[in-house]
């Protein structure tokens, strides 16, 4: 019999879930802000279903209720992949070293 | 491009996200990662529009809405002080969970677009994912908005709580599921509509009776929650990016708010199920007799420091909203200067999300290797001279280690009071956001300092 793809698909998650469980506990506690910050951004990769959605009109009009949720998501997310980024850049800036 | 070729890229971008929270092992590597994520996010973006091949007009709309949403990223992220980090994650988040919904609702009116099937006629499989991922992400949306409310002080850290709360939560959680259910059945977009509904409610309803000082967990709950819904989208887009960091970003926040639990010895449920402070009146009120306090004035701390061959600052959340961070460096600079060593002790729940206090401190040029985590520094008390307690309460309370009454008993605290003396800046006695008095402030080797963190934090610069 063969295999639902859903059943792969399934497997990346668990797989994924158990690769961020480690990595996350090998976050050094003072970047814990940073770590909120930039899984923040990289969460905001649901970008990829908004621009699918936006594009994906069937008729000719650009923007139908579909394409607008798409549109609308696409705002939402773009605005958290450069605020995540860009923040998560300046904090990771101010930690520095002791000068010797 | 084949479907087969850009899911390899999304798979590679996977990749490239878990290097960017690798990174974070260490601040030297920190930076390097941070790059990682923005290349991972560039190769996911660039690859949608080549695999959806629609150069048409909706395209310029695309980028153009990328520009403006990208730009006011942006400016949101140069111009934020770093003390209002908390609320602007708390407002980052709500837009993930409300992107999320918007996908699924588009999802859910135009199945062909995605490969869904067709309208009336939704696969089984892809109508539970994108009305989960739809539910998680309004959830989501609306407990962080109110998240957002509180730690902005728009709307009051205390707990709101009534008569039957978590019934009426567990009673709505339940038919959510039913609603789902019904839905594989009918493929009624009423029952969907509902089902969105609905889980804003349960947001609000979930986030009100966590008191102020819960927020680092709620924040990081949150995070996680935004996780599951990116998942949740991920398995209905059958996307392998969306779904690595769906499952990252899901045990990312878990973990923090297992940490930050662990940091206030409350079990996950005893946080969500309620705030603190409403149960705790009755003790709070007992204590009230005055006890004697010593208090004293910003040139007795600066000779006592001065003379100090070694200090511990132990910064809180007070620190924060005095804005005190630049101030207390300075301080420590004029210290160094007469030869006192100063390290800096950072508790897992000082401020109001995880890691608060270092960005602070970093955002002020505190060199990170002179800021210690509890484990490390706690030892350390027995041997040094002063500990300047700087808008920090709750986790210096010996309470937690002494009375099992306590309702912070068996919380890690920094053993502030073994030090020779211990410096105690605070506005008033007031008790903390647990509702409890700290004992502390009545110890023989405690000087209060009662005045605005900033303030005398200057003053004692002054008299340096």
């Amino acid at each position: 019999m063969e295999i639902d793809p859903f059943i792969f698909r399934f497997s990346i998650f668990i797989l994924s879930i158990f690769v961020g469980y480690y990595v996350v506990w090998s976050v050094t506690p003072s970047l814990h802000t940073p770590l909120m910050s930039v899984t923040n951004a990289i969460s905001s990769v649901i970008i990829v279903g908004a621009i699918i959605a936006a594009l994906a009109s069937n008729s000719d009009k650009i923007f139908e209720t579909s394409s607008i949720f798409g549109f609308l998501a696409i705002i939402l997310a773009a605005v958290n992949i450069f605020g995540g980024f860009l923040v998560t850049q300046r904090m990771l800036q101010m930690y520095k070293k002791k000068k010797k | 491009m084949s479907s087969n070729l850009s899911a390899t890229f999304y798979l590679i971008s996977g990749i490239l996200f878990i290097l960017a929270l690798r990174g974070l092992s260490s601040p030297e590597t920190s930076r390097q990662g941070n790059y990682f994520g923005i290349a991972g996010m560039a190769i996911a973006i660039i690859v949608t529009f080549l695999s959806v091949g629609n150069f048409s007009y909706g395209f310029i709309y695309v980028l153009i809405f990328l520009v403006i949403g990208g730009s006011i990223g942006a400016f949101i992220a140069f111009k934020i002080p770093m003390t209002a980090m908390p609320e602007l994650v708390a407002g980052f988040h709500s837009l993930v969970g409300l992107a999320a919904v918007f996908v699924a609702i588009s999802a859910f009116l135009n199945p062909e677009a995605f490969n869904l099937g067709s309208i009336g006629n939704i696969k089984l499989a892809s109508l539970i994912e994108m009305s989960l991922g739809a539910a998680i992400g309004a959830i989501t949306f609306s407990g962080s908005i109110i998240a957002f409310l509180k730690l902005r002080g728009i709307m009051s850290g205390a707990p709101i709580t009534f008569k039957g709360q978590h019934f009426i939560n567990l009673f709505i959680g339940l038919t959510i599921i039913f609603l789902i259910y019904y839905l594989c059945r009918t493929q009624s977009s009423n029952i969907f509509w509902t089902i969105v509904t609905i889980s804003f409610l349960v947001g609000v309803l979930l986030i009100i009776p966590i008191g102020g000082a819960d927020m680092p967990v709620v924040i990081s709950m949150l995070n996680s929650y935004s996780g599951w819904a990116a998942a949740g989208i991920g398995f209905t887009l059958e996307n392998t990016a969306l779904i690595i960091t769906g499952a990252l970003v899901g045990s990312s926040g878990a973990i923090l708010s297992y940490i930050m639990c662990k940091g206030m010895n409350r079990s996950f449920f005893n946080v969500i199920l309620g705030g603190w402070g409403a149960t705790d009146q009755a003790s709070s009120a007992k204590g009230k007799e005055q006890k004697p306090t010593k208090s004293g004035n910003a040139d007795d701390a600066a000779f006592l420091m001065k003379n100090a061959s070694s200090v511990i600052i132990v910064p809180g959340y007070g620190m924060a909203v005095a804005q005190a961070q630049h101030a207390l460096r300075e301080m420590v600079d004029a210290l160094k200067k007469n030869g006192v060593k100063v390290s800096y002790a950072i508790h897992p729940v000082a401020g109001r999300m995880p890691g608060h206090m270092n960005v602070l401190l970093a955002e002020a040029n505190v060199p990170y290797d002179e800021v210690f985590e509890l484990e490390e520094i706690n030892n350390d008390f027995a041997n040094c001279d002063v500990a300047y307690v700087i808008g920090a309460n709750d986790v210096t309370n010996p309470v937690a280690k002494s009375d099992p009454q306590s309702p912070i008993y068996g919380m890690p605290v920094l053993d502030v009071e073994k030090s020779k003396s211990v410096l105690f800046v605070k506005r008033s006695l007031s008790p903390g956001y647990a509702g409890i008095d700290n004992d502390l402030f009545y110890r023989d080797n405690t000087l209060m300092l009662f005045a605005d963190a900033k303030k005398m934090t200057e003053e004692i610069v002054k008299s340096l």
